[in-house]
């Protein structure tokens, strides 16, 4: 594809061209390399698939796709073979010729490559049939597995670019942002700010030029959608941007993505110069006059990035220090410019409210909180991966139904949603609906999307403290509150893990909240207590064990437990003793083995490799 | 070093807002960041050196000493802290005697904590030169350690 589209007309008819010679029957194989999935080696995987296709000449026979992240990350190395869409999961490096031979040229299955549904141990043959993927709607995720990232030819294939052509011939700038406010499509970098009102402003802000901003930053550690999206499917947030700079009136976009997804950076990098050539970016776009650029930009892995005003500093090669918001980006952003600024997944919802329509998109999710989420669901999961559901979908069903539940039979403790400035949900809100409404009333948030599963084993004071450690070390040093009593409450709060709680501490760290969340510069400080406000909600018996009683309830907290053999379930197998790096496990084989107080330094190492499960924390 | 430092700038057109991936990109050419360098940097893009500096610092990306020549990335996100890295990465800091963010004296292994990596299903994940290793433990750990070659690192010769 190196020759311009110079109008809708021709853009409809390449399009065209392109769907026709994807012959739907034709026998396929499409392998996910999404960053999880590499992470199993699945590049070895990709090079054996075409090896094997060449030495049995069904190069041009087969379509053979790599394409981006299918969500199950837990399953993969992942496969699915078309026309049928079979689904094969875990498999091996070596599996290539095999899968070519049976599969795609007799039609046999191979049974150890199915996934076996949990619940009712069958194995199932389709990838729609999987019940990890049954219950989703995979609205704009599921545009991934249809094209090759790298490919601007699949993804018009498949219509992409439409939605452009349509604004760019048919809309006016203000009928645009009509239908983003009608639509309702709020933000899902965190704030759910609705992201028409956002553009309007932008808009109609004095001075120029204009910029806008995709915030690909995504800081949230434990989420990872805005990276398989801008990884999978560049072309949708590309197009879901020059959608918006014409709406709003801008000739000059950035992305600003964090520097720890090299090929998320690739992959965007390719997308815009395809875009390029193609003339669906760059000067006068599809023929309409309008003109328009996008600049990648690196981030340098400093979390208050992700805040606009400090993500706007390091844009300009600055140190990312966020700035008072007694002005709005949208009047003074970047450079001082009218700037708007929106998260990768609000971009990528674009193209679909344009193609189909505002009423479409708000006929999905819940009063407030309109189309989809894509969640990032981690942690203590049976199924790990990234999950796209309607908003308003209960915590129940996305934990128990489409994640799983909880491995090794333990018990549900809480979710963590909103990430560093989220919150703890405990068992009692999991028939909560999700949406942007309902997580902020209690006391957590949309954030992101990421939801950390926590079982039985998992200390809520130690996760209280984790959180503020991270926004220690990420805190700009700018406004005091921040910088000082963030440190002072993780402080308190190691304090409290280490078995020096003193009563009234727990009302300590809930005052010191009170004063950094109203006076702390930015939303970096004046949401950091959330997971410690949250935890001390939810879970304040935990916070008193540990304070009065010196005792961690989850055994996780070193000081305060101690580990010992279970006398009835060890089997004497000697593991434990080979393990120990301080020679405190001891013990003959067949007999029970014994853990010396003295020398145990907690490193959890005999817990960890004890088949039987007879090491005690207590 | 000079001209290597004016080709990376090259490429990014001298455009100063560029200064962060340049220096990244400088960062990955020379392994750290020398004060050599980092006036050549300041010289060669017109940005008054304490400007570079104040960059440098602000950002966890870059390293003002040298790396060593196994780079350890253990993810600290919080999928993998629920799943027990804060136990590994006891582990790690036992076995190599050094802290978090710091390079053992041989310059043989660096060893940091990250956020996360994107790889959440296989956590907890360790990453060594790029290559991610998942489902990571103690145990496995420790064996990662002694194949590199890091002395008192004892091995569960079961597993
Ligand atoms: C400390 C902090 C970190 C943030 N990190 C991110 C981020 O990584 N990605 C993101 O899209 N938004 C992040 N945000 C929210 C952005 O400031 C901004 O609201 C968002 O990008 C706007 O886009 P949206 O309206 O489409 O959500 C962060 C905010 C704060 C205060
Ligand atoms: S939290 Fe470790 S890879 Fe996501």
């Amino acid at each position: 594809m190196t020759s311009k589209i110079k109008s809708f007309n021709e853009l409809k008819s390449v399009q065209k061209r392109l769907k026709a010679g994807r012959d739907p029957k034709k026998p396929g194989i499409t392998v996910c390399v999404g960053t999880g999935c590499l992470a199993y080696g699945t590049k070895k995987l990709v090079e054996n698939f075409r090896e094997e296709l060449s030495k049995r000449d069904l190069a041009d026979r087969i379509d053979f796709r790599t394409s981006g992240c299918h969500g199950f990350c837990e399953r993969g190395p992942m496969v699915v073979l078309s026309p049928e869409k079979i689904f094969y999961q875990r498999v091996g490096l070596a599996d290539a010729g095999e899968i070519i031979d049976k599969t795609l040229l007799k039609g046999e299955i191979i049974d150890r490559l199915l996934y076996v549904d949990p619940a009712t141990g069958e194995k199932v043959v389709h990838e729609d049939d999987v019940p990890f993927y049954k219950k989703q709607s995979r609205l704009v995720f599921g545009l991934n597995f249809q094209v090759d990232p790298e490919s601007i030819e699949d993804y018009l294939a498949i219509g992409g670019y439409g939605a452009l052509g349509k604004a760019l011939t048919g809309m006016k700038p203000e009928e645009i942002i009509q239908e983003i406010i009608k639509a309702n499509l709020r933000g899902r970098g965190g704030g759910g700010f609705p992201a028409g009102w956002k553009w309007d402003a932008t808009r109609k802000a004095q001075g120029e030029p204009k910029y806008i901003v995709c915030n690909a930053d995504e800081g949230d550690p434990g989420a990872y959608m805005d990276r398989s999206l801008l990884e999978g499917n560049p072309h949708l947030v590309l197009e879901g941007m020059v959608i918006g700079a014409y709406a709003i009136g801008s000739s000059q976009g950035y992305i600003y993505v964090r520097n720890e997804y090299p090929l998320a950076v690739k992959n965007i990098h390719i997308a815009i110069r395809q875009a390029r050539e193609a003339g669906l970016l760059g000067e006068n776009i599809l023929g309409s006059g309008f003109s328009f650029d996008v600049k990648v930009n690196r981030g340098g892995g400093a979390f208050v990035c992700g805040e606009s005003s400090a993500l706007f500093a390091s844009l300009e090669g600055r140190a990312g220090e966020p700035r008072a918001k007694y002005i709005h980006a949208t009047d003074r952003g970047l450079y001082d410019k009218p700037t708007n600024l929106n998260n990768v997944e609000t971009w990528a919802n674009v193209p679909f409210i344009i193609e189909r329509g505002a009423d479409w998109f708000a006929g999905i999710g819940t009063a407030g909180s309109k189309g989809t989420k894509i969640f990032s669901l981690v942690g203590k999961i049976n199924n790990t991966g990234l999950v796209e559901v309607p908003m308003g979908t209960t915590l129940r069903e996305i934990v128990f139904e489409i994640g799983g539940g909880i491995p090794d039979g333990r018990k549900f403790k809480a979710i963590q949603t909103g990430g560093p400035s989220g919150g703890c949900i405990p068992e009692q809100y999991l028939d909560l609906p999700v949406d942007f409404d309902e997580l902020t009333k209690i006391g957590s948030m949309m954030g992101s999307g990421g939801l950390i599963v926590m079982d039985d084993r998992n200390c809520m004071v130690n996760v209280a403290k984790y959180f503020t450690n991270f926004l220690v070390n990420e805190s700009c040093g700018k406004c005091v509150p921040c910088r000082e009593g963030i440190r002072r409450m993780r402080d308190i709060l190691a304090d409290i893990t280490e078995g020096k709680g003193r009563e009234g501490d727990v009302e300590l760290l809930e005052k010191i909240s009170t004063g950094i969340l109203d006076g702390a510069l930015c939303a970096l400080g004046n949401s950091a207590p959330n997971p410690v406000l949250s935890t001390i909600r939810y879970f304040r018996d935990e916070y008193a064990a540990h304070i009065k009683e010196k005792r961690c309830p989850a055994g996780v907290c070193r000081d305060l437990i101690t580990y010992s053999v279970d006398a009835e379930k060890c089997t004497g197998c000697m593991v434990c003793v080979k393990v120990c790096p301080t020679g405190a496990a001891s013990g003959e084989r067949k007999k029970v083995h014994v853990i010396d107080q003295a020398k145990c330094t907690k490193c959890g190492a005999c817990r960890e490799s004890c088949k039987f499960d007879s090491i005690i924390v207590r | 070093m000079e001209e290597k430092v004016k080709e990376i700038i090259q490429q990014y057109s001298g455009d100063k807002s560029y200064l962060v991936p340049i220096l990244q990109d400088v960062q990955r050419e020379f392994n750290y960041l020398p004060k050599d360098v980092l006036c050549a940097v300041s010289a060669h893009l017109s940005v008054p050196i304490s400007r570079v500096y104040e960059v440098v610092t602000f950002y966890k990306a870059f390293s003002l000493k040298p790396k060593g020549r196994y780079q350890l990335s253990l993810c600290m996100g919080t999928a993998c802290h629920v799943r027990g890295a804060e136990l590994i990465a006891r582990n790690m800091e036992d076995i190599l005697g050094i802290k978090e963010g710091d390079t053992t004296a041989d310059l043989e292994f660096s060893y940091e904590t990250v956020g996360c990596l994107g790889a959440c299903a296989l956590g907890p994940v360790l990453v060594v030169n790029g290559e991610y290793h998942g489902h990571m433990n103690i145990a496995k750990s420790t064996k990662i350690l002694k194949k590199l070659g890091k002395k008192g690192a004892t091995d569960d010769e079961q597993d």
